[in-house]
């Protein structure tokens, strides 16, 4: 029997194969071989990446050098994502390895924030954790614990301590029993379509009759267009950690089981149907951006029986 | 906790009961009438019916009620016909009762009431003294008041014998009418209630019943307890005024109400006197407006007035029962009564639905709010479903129009035109009466014109208008004849009016009548909670709820609760697990590994794996003379090999003579970690198989709790490649300071003739809290904890502090566990002021513990851990052996002597009893309601998961029980068959073979014969003289060895056993300081070993092997010792492993005739049954 457990171990042990390209556009001495690594998904990139930046000084001039970012197709990769939704929003139908591009020039100030060190992802990390737990537990959790738990939290993420960093975390995943769940879902909603960052707003595990929430109520109320009506083909993937939960998935639930370390559960809704299910079987087949109707509907079909 | 039941009656007089787990009222099918009033207790439940007759109806359970009688047939010696029933005219009759006194001939014993039957005809006993009698069980004396014995001498002139014979109470779960005699009774009674169970635990089962009647007199039920829960009279108690109503409470409290308003209290009652002594008057909390209503509990009263308010007493308790003052509260009631833990219930004034108060604690007993119960009745079953569906499906398109319709409402008219409407809808109608029943049946309300017809129910005439000209409730019920709804008709239906109306038909009535409900129901699902059922009676004294309870009563239709009923007595998967949506997530998160790590394998990984430390500081008992707690840092270092495979070592650093060294172990060789009990600190004990061989483990002391249980947690989370195992079978189970350990099995652990070392065992904690374990190769798990309270294993493991990630999530349940704790108060005798608390100085303390050598005082007595929490106040214990005085007080002559309870010259001593209660939660799941003392399950080998394992228990009251239908899939079992003795048993085993052997409570062995799979519980039992002088205490079976435990901690062996002979020959002694054992399926010997050579005193309950045991060699040959320190249980009853074969020429020359192997054993069942007859 399979425990709620071993989720969580599967969504801490996700890892996305990868491969960097140094830009052709950077000045080498010489030719630079692509590296490839095993990116956690939970993690961030400036925090995986000493190997990636050690690799390819090695082939570089120093003064040629600038501050590290990443890019793929064209789209800057922001940093401060987790790894896994990076790939969720941008690359869910690529072929594996993930193909990310390494630039050490052109900054896109615009685009990215500056990662001049870990300590700033500790920042970014610790700082959503808090904005997290004022939503679980107006902050009470997260207040109680001492430096050094803060510490452990972190440390575990940085060094991929599973049992490190649980063994803290699942104070902030508590919640009195009564209440049936957290104040608040901490939450946030990546649309590839959209301009917008991502959507974040208040929303609570039980509605007021004392119903219980799903993924479907939350997306229903975030994003109506992302469900699909009667008898239409989906249009949307609402994605999380690279699959699909069902839409009857309780919040709750998934807010414990499914969330990034940083407490945030990251969803991503993405149009272009092949479900990351079959993409494996389909490998072959380029991204479309209008799927071939007969092959949703199977998909839907599917899915309904 | 198991599932209790709330009672309820509504208008019509119909019993429903709402089960705590449960979510909807269930009708009480066996009332052949209607009922006015129902009191209930947990065992059974009082009703006033329609006829003015009380009627008692006992909860069925799966222990019989029965009761022994008994008489002595006395016969007396002469020269001539040598024992005869000639007596001389001076002796006792020749049929009396044990003292003589008494002339009772067999045909003198009676029924008590047409309730009970006889099980079977007298027999003589012959069993004397735990000593198996003659044939005939004459035991002799020299005379008739004399001593007894079993062997006729020379001077034996008289003779006795016992007769038994038992009668059982069988109208369980049927309402048995009391008999109440006219001239008992000249007037009907219109109230009653029950409780005072909490006043004294003697005689068991004991009730106060009080009633009153219509001329406004009290009565009192007297002799109802477990063996007589009819009563034996009702006792007229005289009173200042009339009484109109009355309440008792579970403790001593007992309140009632007159006519004219004010309220009585009854005073002085004790466990001598349950009756009470005489009246106190309390005025009506509103002085205008007199109480109509009260309801009183432990520490509890509540009131109603004439005006329908609700008002709490202040200040009540048992000192004090008649409180201090009245508060007022919110909500206007109709009744209101107190359940068990101060819970109140009350029926609405306006809406007559159930409120139940929430937030009633110890603390804050007037609680917070009302929580009306909305529940569909279990008639209504159709329609929630109906409604849910609709709700789903058809969405709200019809609410609107209906809604509107609905306020002009007049219901005599509306149903007669539901019931033509009805009629022309029926598209299987069956019976045309049910249809005219329907008017009757149906005068539920709307919400919005709720007052004029609420009937008023302070006097009983409208129910008895309204059953009157009614017929018995019909009970017909036939399913699926529900009619698709004809879409002419619906829209027609709204211009009907109130169609409404018809979905609170009793739905149970009539199969066309479900049909027209069901139908209407498509059209009234946005009413649902509109048609709540009328209630006019409530009764929560059998209800066991408390504030932390998790109830499923408020919120019917919602998906939490579905959600939320899944804790259901069941074992098998619940709903949540079996869900779509977490089905979905689980393959999908394999299909994602595969899909983005298999074949990139090969890959770096982005972080590196370093060495993760854990330092701190701890006490350590340190290793050297003298011994004691030395401050010291450790280390624990965890990494990750190359292969993912964790490991780690543990260092700790000490000062030895100025010098800096440190100890270390590793942490994958460490074989248990098992939390010590030490009042003062937290400390475990670490065992490597150095350590263990050496006995003296690490023992370390955490700072603080949390702290220990963490690393008790780490040994756990550092194997997590081992929890495989968990989810398999508990084989080698052992249970110290409550907490259960496990070992996995191997085949070299019973290896001939070099068997794994019992100190290489690794021992893993399950969770959970347990007196008792006790398996069977097949997974099957029971236990029982301090209470007695009977377990079952869910397969996962942790729960309490492993909490997070050590523990499974799932199969985790709460568990609670009572044990007593006992002090004692001392005190010693002077000429001048008598009894006094002050003692000589070579005295005990004056508070002590048993022994008296520590002094344990009511403050400073701690719970042993904050597991634990107190959950009463400190009592005096008067089931003390040796009894005790009224107030409790045991006298000896001096201290450490035997205490009696009558007092001579002497000192005397005074135990109290104090209560505590531990709540943790653990992978085991209660099986309610029989309190177990022991249970056994047939150590089976292969079998299938369908197959039924015998499993033999005895309760707590020394009864001997069989569960049926335990499987391995359903391995909690179904019911209890109780298996008759003559005698309380305290413990019992099963062999491979269905042999099953017991052991009775004064300390002789009964082999039961003729167990088979056909007749589960066998036929008889045959007695088993015991070793010479001695008294036995335990028993196991194993393939084809019997081993006993005596008082005295001897092991014996049960030699000559044969198939054709089961019974064996004589006991054979094999070692004594024995405390327990345990015998496998291989008939291999585990036992708990009382003190170990060379050990300390942590080794006080060792666990120990017996090797060498092998077919010609049952009884083995020497112990190994393996972890010691507290272990109070063992069973290796799930080890069927068989080791390896290494065949030794000589030991299989001596076997030849191999007496014991298993495969002559096949045919026991054939040769039994020949060698009994």
């Amino acid at each position: 029997m399979a425990d709620d457990k071993d989720v969580l171990r599967d969504v801490w042990f996700g890892r996305i194969p990868t491969s960097f390209t140094l830009n052709q556009d950077e000045v080498t001495e010489r030719e630079a071989e692509p590296y490839y690594l095993l990116l956690p998904r939970v993690s961030y990139l400036t925090l995986v990446t000493d190997k990636v930046k050690k690799h390819f000084l090695k082939v570089m001039r120093a003064e040629d050098v600038e501050e590290m970012w990443f890019e793929y197709e064209g789209t800057p990769l922001k940093w401060h994502y987790p790894i896994g939704v990076l790939f969720d929003l941008h690359a869910s139908n690529t072929v594996l390895p993930w193909s990310i591009t390494v630039h050490f020039k052109n900054f896109p100030d615009s685009d990215l924030l500056h990662c001049p060190s870990s300590s700033v992802v500790e920042a970014h990390f610790m700082s959503s954790i808090k904005e997290a737990d004022a939503l679980k537990h107006k902050s009470q959790v997260v207040n109680d614990m001492q430096k050094k738990d803060h510490k452990q939290l972190w440390m575990g993420l940085q060094n991929d301590k599973f049992d490190q960093f649980w063994a803290m975390n699942r104070k902030l995943m508590e919640y009195p029993t009564e209440e049936g769940g957290f104040r608040y879902i901490p939450f946030r909603i990546y649309q590839t379509m959209s301009d917008r960052p991502f959507i974040q707003r208040l929303f609570r595990p039980v509605s007021p009759e004392g119903n219980v929430h799903t993924l479907g109520d939350l997306m229903k109320e975030m994003d109506p267009a992302a469900l699909p009506n009667d008898g239409e083909p989906k249009r949307y993937q609402v994605v999380i950690h690279g699959i699909e939960p069902l839409l009857e998935t309780p919040l709750q639930w998934l807010s414990e089981h499914l969330s990034h370390p940083d407490n945030f559960l990251h969803i991503c809704e993405s149009h272009n149907p092949p479900s990351p299910v079959l993409s494996s079987v389909y490998i072959s087949t380029p991204p479309t951006t209008t799927p071939p109707l007969l092959l949703s509907e199977d998909l839907f079909i599917g899915r309904e029986g | 906790m198991p599932a209790s039941r709330l009672w309820v009656v509504d208008v019509y007089g119909r019993v429903f009961s709402l089960s705590t787990a449960g979510q909807q009222w269930e009708q009480c099918r066996d009332a052949q009438m209607e009922f006015k009033r129902v009191t209930a207790a947990q065992q059974c439940c009082w009703g006033i019916a329609c006829d003015n007759n009380v009627y008692l109806n006992v909860h069925a359970s799966d222990l019989p009620i029965r009761y022994q009688e008994e008489t002595y047939e006395n016969q007396r010696w002469n020269p001539i016909g040598g024992f005869s029933d000639h007596l001389l005219p001076s002796d006792r009759w020749q049929w009396s009762d044990i003292t003589g006194l008494k002339h009772q001939p067999l045909d003198s014993f009676e029924l008590p009431s047409s309730s009970w039957e006889w099980e079977g005809d007298w027999y003589v006993d012959e069993n004397f003294e735990g000593e198996p009698t003659e044939k005939e069980g004459w035991t002799y004396a020299i005379d008739f008041p004399a001593f007894y014995t079993k062997n006729k001498k020379m001077t034996s002139c008289v003779r006795r014998r016992r007769w038994l014979r038992y009668r059982r109470y069988k109208d369980m779960d049927t309402w048995a009418k009391i008999p109440s005699p006219q001239m008992e009774t000249p007037d009907p009674f219109s109230d009653i209630s029950c409780g005072g169970w909490e006043i004294s635990e003697e005689p068991r089962g004991r009730l106060s019943l009080w009633a009153v009647s219509l001329l406004g007199k009290v009565w009192f039920r007297v002799g109802i307890y477990h063996h007589n829960p009819e009563g034996s009279m009702w006792e007229e108690v005289s009173v200042p005024g009339e009484v109109l109503q009355i309440s008792c409470g579970p403790g001593d409290l007992v309140w009632a109400v007159l006519w004219e308003g004010q309220l009585i209290v009854r005073q002085g009652i004790t466990r001598d006197c349950s009756k009470g002594t005489s009246w106190v008057e309390v005025e009506s909390p509103s002085p205008d407006v007199g109480a109509t209503h009260v309801a009183v509990g432990i520490n509890t009263v509540w009131a109603l007035t004439k005006d329908n308010k609700v008002w709490f007493r202040r200040g009540v308790d048992s000192h004090n029962p008649c409180g201090l003052g009245w508060i007022s509260m919110v909500g206007e009631m109709i009744t209101i009564n107190v359940g068990l833990n101060d819970q109140v219930f009350a029926i609405g004034c306006e809406d007559r639905a159930v409120y139940f108060r929430q937030g009633v604690t110890t603390s804050e007993l007037s609680g917070k709010t009302w929580k009306a119960i909305s529940v569909p009745r279990d008639g209504d079953r159709s329609h929630s479903s109906a409604s849910t569906n609709s709700l789903q499906s058809a969405g709200c398109f019809f609410s609107g129009e209906v809604r509107a319709q609905s306020v002009v409402s007049d219901v005599e008219l509306d149903t007669e035109k539901v019931s033509t409407d009805g009629a022309s809808c029926l598209v299987t109608s069956t019976s045309p009466e049910s249809v005219v029943d329907a008017p009757t049946d149906n005068p539920d309300q709307p919400i919005e014109t709720p007052k004029p017809r609420i009937p008023k129910v302070t006097s009983d005439s409208f129910i008895s208008e309204l059953i009157s000209d009614r017929e018995p409730a019909k009970t017909l019920r036939e399913g699926g004849s529900a009619g698709p709804a004809v879409p002419e008709e619906e829209e027609t239906l709204p211009s009907e009016g109130e169609v409404k109306a018809l979905s609170a038909l009793d739905a149970a009535d009539t199969s066309s009548l479900s049909s027209v409900a069901t139908y209407t129901l498509a059209m009234e699902d946005p009413y649902g909670t509109d048609e709540h059922p009328l209630w006019a009676w409530v009764s929560g004294g059998g209800c066991s709820v408390d504030s932390h309870s998790h109830l499923n009563w408020f919120n019917s239709v919602n998906t939490s609760s579905l959600v939320g009923s899944v804790q259901s007595m069941s074992l098998s998967v619940t709903s949540a697990q079996t869900a779509a949506w977490r089905q979905q997530i689980f393959e999908q998160l394999t299909e994602r590994t595969k899909r983005e790590m298999d074949n990139f394998k090969h890959y770096e990984q982005a972080i590196e794996q370093s060495v993760w430390v854990k330092k701190g500081t701890m006490q350590w008992w340190r290793d050297w003379k003298p011994y004691k707690w030395i401050d010291v840092h450790f280390a624990l270092e965890q990494f990750s090999g190359p292969e993912g495979n964790k490991d780690g070592i543990l260092f700790i650093y000490y000062n030895f003579y100025e010098e800096k060294k440190y100890l270390h172990a590793f942490v994958n060789e460490l074989t248990i970690l098992v939390p010590v009990l030490n009042e003062s600190k937290h400390t475990f004990a670490i065992y490597t198989p150095e350590r263990t061989k050496q006995r003296f483990p690490i023992r370390l002391a955490a700072a603080t709790e949390l702290e220990m249980h963490d690393w008790v947690c780490m040994d756990t989370s550092q194997h997590s490649q081992r929890k495989s195992f968990y989810y398999h079978r508990l084989a080698l189970l052992s249970v110290s300071c409550w907490d259960i350990f496990v070992s996995e099995p191997s085949p070299a652990l019973e290896a001939m003739p070099y068997p794994t070392p019992c100190d290489q065992m690794f021992w893993r904690q399950v969770g959970g809290h347990l007196r008792m374990v006790e398996c069977n190769t097949v997974g099957i798990v029971w236990g029982i904890g301090y209470d007695h309270t009977a377990w079952v294993y869910t397969g996962g493991y942790g729960g309490g502090f492993f909490q997070g990630l050590a523990s499974s999530t799932d199969n985790i349940y709460t568990q609670t566990d009572v044990k007593s704790v006992y002090i004692y108060e001392n005190q010693r005798w002077n000429p001048l002021e008598g009894f006094t608390n002050r003692g000589l100085p070579t005295d005990r303390y004056m508070w002590s513990d048993a022994s008296g050598l520590h002094e344990c005082t009511k403050t400073n007595m701690k719970p042993p851990s904050t597991q634990w929490t107190w959950v009463s106040d400190w009592a005096i214990d008067y089931s003390v052996s040796g009894g005790t005085d009224k107030e409790g007080w045991q006298y000896a002559a001096d201290f450490p002597v035997s205490y009696h309870g009558r007092k001579g010259k002497t000192d005397f001593v005074r135990r109290k009893r104090w209560k505590c209660k531990l709540t943790t939660t653990g992978p085991w799941q209660e099986i309610p309601p029989i309190a177990l003392s022991d249970v056994t399950i047939l150590p089976c080998t292969a079998q299938s998961n369908v197959d039924e394992v015998p499993l033999w228990a005895i309760s707590n009251k020394g009864d001997v029980l069989c569960r049926l239908g335990v499987t391995a899939l359903t391995p909690a079992g179904s019911s209890w068959l109780h298996v008759g003795t003559d005698q309380p048993f305290k413990s019992i085993s099963i062999g491979a073979a269905s042999q099953v052997w017991a052991i009775a409570r004064d300390g002789s062995a009964f082999y039961r014969g003729s167990v088979s799979p056909q007749s589960p519980a066998g036929d008889c039992w045959y007695h088993i003289p015991s070793p010479s002088k001695q008294k036995l205490r335990q028993v196991s079976v194993g393939r084809t060895s019997v081993l006993t435990v005596d008082e005295n901690g001897n092991l014996w062996y049960r030699q000559g056993v044969t198939p054709s002979y089961p019974q064996g020959s004589s006991w054979e002694h094999i070692s004594n300081n024995v405390r327990k054992v345990s015998v496998g399926p291989l008939d291999q010997v585990w036992i708990i070993a009382d003190k170990v050579q060379g050990s300390h005193s942590l080794s006080c309950g060792t666990v120990c092997h017996r090797l060498g045991v092998q077919p010609v060699e049952p009884k083995g040959i020497l112990w190994d010792y393996g972890i010691g320190g507290g272990w109070d249980h063992i069973t290796v009853r799930g080890n069927s492993m068989e080791p390896p074969r290494v065949r030794l020429p000589s030991l299989t020359d001596a076997s030849a005739p191999a007496p014991r192997s298993p495969i002559p054993f096949r045919n026991m069942e054939v040769n039994s049954s020949a060698g009994d007859s």
